[in-house]
């Protein structure tokens, strides 16, 4: 197949040249050299610059002359109920998406409003903090009505203008009036510029949540970060102005508000392939484009039975400016200096290293990922789960399923967020602490692992709405996990890709990725005995040779 | 006696030696990189010429086994037996230091001694088939995979990897071998020009294979 491209591409190369001697020589005739028409034949088509979506308006409708968008909205619910009157199904289809309830990602009824993971563990009893990424106003508490259509963020989403910000703190509303929060003034956006432009979402609409996931920036994604707004082609191939230019919903696309691709509920292989003109009903993997076997090599397409096209396209985690958090260790918090004020330490690269609020942080940046099997199917770990120990010790909150006999399986890239983080030391089960409140029980207030763990765990459970607390021992505990975040964005240029060697060596990236025979990796356990033989031989050879040459010599004289 | 030159090795014989014996180089240095034995031109450079020349080199074979057939030179290689094989063995290990003539001399009807015979019949209906199947099954190992239940790539692997490692002996032995004729350079020379001063022997009936 390879090959033959190669001959056509060749074919029809020859026939290019001859097509543009046969022009310079009719232009010759003519006495017009086009010398510019010329080079620009010469530059191929996947080099020539093309119109990005962004820059083509293709709206039917300019919000600035609707009437309705004229007043000033006092809240964002004001806003939302405006865009509902012409919009009226939107809150209904933005409500049964997983944007808004953050649940069943599992089909289980577990989702980011229960599941706890090794950052700030989880969103119960912290919401207000934890909302203000929600796509919606006032999610402060478990008693949040998710009916309420007028309380869906439109403009989160939907903003142009890169005014509308929520507040960190204030479950999901932007700043109403001049607000500090560290130190930092927060102005509060104008709704009406905001509602009188909006349009299809941006990098920057979806990375203002996206690319700040865990409290910060870079702080959870390793493959989502800020450097992604204007990305480099070999951070990005892509998202980056010099590559394809893509913007996030290029991949995550759907209808009826339903985005495509979600970060645990995923899809390790898509044996769809190509999604046109047939959607396959998951249209944000590499495939959907791609198709199945877009290498140039048979050898290469044929590793695409068992390793993900993320493995060797993206080489490394965080390759821009931005590092991302690999380490977090919540047994070291709450210490404060010699005057009693809480302590901030930085490290060499400026990175926050140390706060009294959250402990310990190592921050990495350029650095391999993990790589596991995964079918697509992610574990969650729920508040009152007992702990399970990995062979490393270690507990997996979210522990991704596959193994190489399973042929849905693939070699997957993660960044695997590893930390320290209390448990119900008496139950050893895991807990979720009440950090973020202005009640005494928050330990970001009282810096009292036992109170926020008591508070935590009395308004925790698997049933997010009517959770009536998980038991909890009143002794707290510590303990080792990792988190797995997936890695499939930075999709690096084809020359950058993971060299085959990285692998197929003795110190293999993937040394731990077991279940199999891989050439150049394995098999080495018997080369000593091998090359014994070999020398051997040499040393019987050599012992011949030498005992020839004095005999002759003996003989001769 | 008298000695002449004779033609011991056509020209097919000659070209198919020394591609055999290029293939077989080139082969092993990629093969023992793929191995990851060293590092040299980078795995899948190491790889792609592997396989390049594991397809060529199956044509040669293609091609060898058509002229054997046709010219009845297999019959170079048929067993002599037991006895002749010791006489040949006692030789390279007595004879030779003492400056003993080869106890079997060279023909165009007679090319290899006893135990040349042997040992190139098992390169040619061992080494070489064994190397050529679990190589084309390595090669192609995802589409037998899914035509056709084949050993698991663990013991293909380590076969091809043994045969390999005897490539590697039989190479030192081989090329050690060939300076033990008149004089050291005698025999390559030979493989080289196809001429070879042969000792007349009046009793030998002209060749007629």
């Amino acid at each position: 197949m390879a090959s033959r491209g190669r001959f056509t591409q060749r074919v029809l190369i020859l026939l290019a040249l001859v097509a543009a001697a046969l022009f310079v020589v009719a232009a010759g005739a003519t006495g017009q050299t086009e010398t510019a028409a010329q080079e620009d034949e010469s530059v191929p088509v996947s080099e020539q610059p093309v119109s990005t979506p962004r820059e083509r308006s293709d709206a039917t409708a300019n919000h600035s002359e609707f009437e309705i968008l004229q007043q000033d909205f006092a809240t964002g619910p004001d806003l939302t109920a405006a865009c509902l009157t012409c919009h009226t199904e939107a809150a209904k289809q933005m409500q049964a998406t997983t944007h808004w309830t953050w649940d069943n990602h599992f089909g289980e009824g577990i989702g980011k409003t229960t599941q706890v993971n090794n950052f700030c563990i989880g969103i119960q009893s912290n919401e207000p903090r934890c909302t203000s990424c929600h796509t919606g106003y006032g999610w402060a508490d478990n008693t949040f009505d998710f009916t309420i259509e007028e309380n869906v963020d439109c403009v989160v989403c939907h903003d142009t203008t890169s005014t509308y910000k929520k507040f960190p703190t204030a479950a999901g509303h932007p700043a109403y009036e001049p607000t500090e929060f560290l130190g930092k003034t927060w102005e509060p956006p104008d709704l009406t510029l905001i509602a009188q432009n909006v349009g299809k979402t941006t990098r920057e609409t979806c990375g203002s949540c996206h690319f700040y996931g865990g409290g910060g920036e870079g702080v959870k994604h390793g493959d989502l970060t800020k450097d992604l707004f204007d990305p480099p082609r070999e951070i990005d191939v892509h998202m980056s102005a010099d590559g394809a230019d893509m913007t996030c919903s290029d991949c995550h696309r759907g209808n009826n508000h339903q985005i495509n691709g979600s970060s645990v509920y995923m899809s390790a292989s898509d044996e769809g392939g190509i999604d046109l003109p047939f959607d396959d009903g998951d249209r944000s993997t590499c495939q959907s484009c791609h198709g199945d076997t877009p290498m140039e090599s048979r050898k290469l397409n044929e590793h695409a039975d068992k390793v993900a096209c993320q493995t060797c396209h993206i080489p490394k985690l965080a390759r821009g400016e931005s590092y991302t958090k690999a380490w977090w260790d919540w047994s070291t918090a709450g210490k404060f200096d010699a005057n009693g004020d809480p302590i901030t330490t930085f490290d060499e690269a400026g990175n926050v290293s140390y706060t009294t609020k959250k402990g310990d942080f190592v921050w990495e940046r350029n650095y391999i990922p993990d790589y596991v099997w995964f079918n697509g199917i992610v574990n969650a770990t729920i508040a009152g789960d007992p702990v399970v120990l990995n062979e490393d010790g270690v507990m997996e909150l979210n522990a991704y399923a596959g193994s190489y006999d399973d042929e849905f399986s693939r070699i997957y890239p993660v960044k695997a967020f590893r930390g320290i983080q209390p448990i119900d030391g008496g139950n050893n089960t895991i807990a979720l602490p009440h950090l973020f409140g202005k009640d005494d029980a928050a330990y970001w207030k009282s810096y009292d692992w036992n109170l926020a763990l008591e508070a935590g765990m009395a308004v925790a459970g698997a049933d997010y709405a009517a959770a009536e607390g998980v038991p909890y021992s009143g002794e707290v505990g510590w303990l080792e996990t990792v988190f797995n975040e997936p890695a499939t964005h930075m999709v690096a240029p084809a020359e950058d890709a993971v060299e085959c060697g990285a692998c197929h060596s003795r110190d293999s990236v993937i040394a731990s990725i077991g279940g199999f025979y891989m050439p150049g990796r394995d098999g080495g356990a018997y080369d000593w005995l091998l090359w014994g033989l070999v020398a051997l031989t040499l040393l019987i050879v050599l012992g011949h040779g030498v005992m020839r040459f004095a005999s002759a010599k003996r003989r001769s004289s | 006696m008298a000695k002449h030159r004779v033609m011991i090795y056509g020209w097919f014989e000659r070209l198919w030696h020394w591609l055999q014996a290029l293939f077989i180089i080139i082969l092993m240095v990629t093969g023992f990189e793929t191995h990851s034995s060293y590092t040299l031109f980078g795995y899948e450079t190491a790889v792609r010429i592997h396989e390049i020349t594991a397809r060529a080199f199956i044509l040669l074979i293609l091609l060898a086994i058509f002229w054997h057939v046709t010219t009845g030179e297999w019959r170079q290689y048929q067993p002599k037996g037991e006895r002749s094989m010791v006489r040949q063995g006692q030789y390279y290990a007595f004879g030779i230091f003492k400056g003993e003539d080869h106890p079997y001399r060279k023909s165009e009807l007679q090319k290899l001694n006893p135990m040349q015979k042997a040992t190139y019949l098992g390169f040619k209906i061992l080494i070489v088939p064994v190397m050529v199947f679990t190589g084309l099954i390595y090669m192609y190992y995802d589409w037998w995979t899914s035509v056709v239940p084949t050993i698991g790539l663990t013991i293909l692997a380590a076969i091809h990897t043994i045969g390999a490692f005897a490539l590697v002996i039989f190479l030192i032995i081989h090329v050690y071998m060939t300076t033990t004729g008149e004089k050291p350079a005698t025999n390559i020379t030979a493989m080289i020009t196809g001429y070879e001063e042969i000792e007349e022997v009046p009793d030998v009936e002209p060749a007629s294979v």
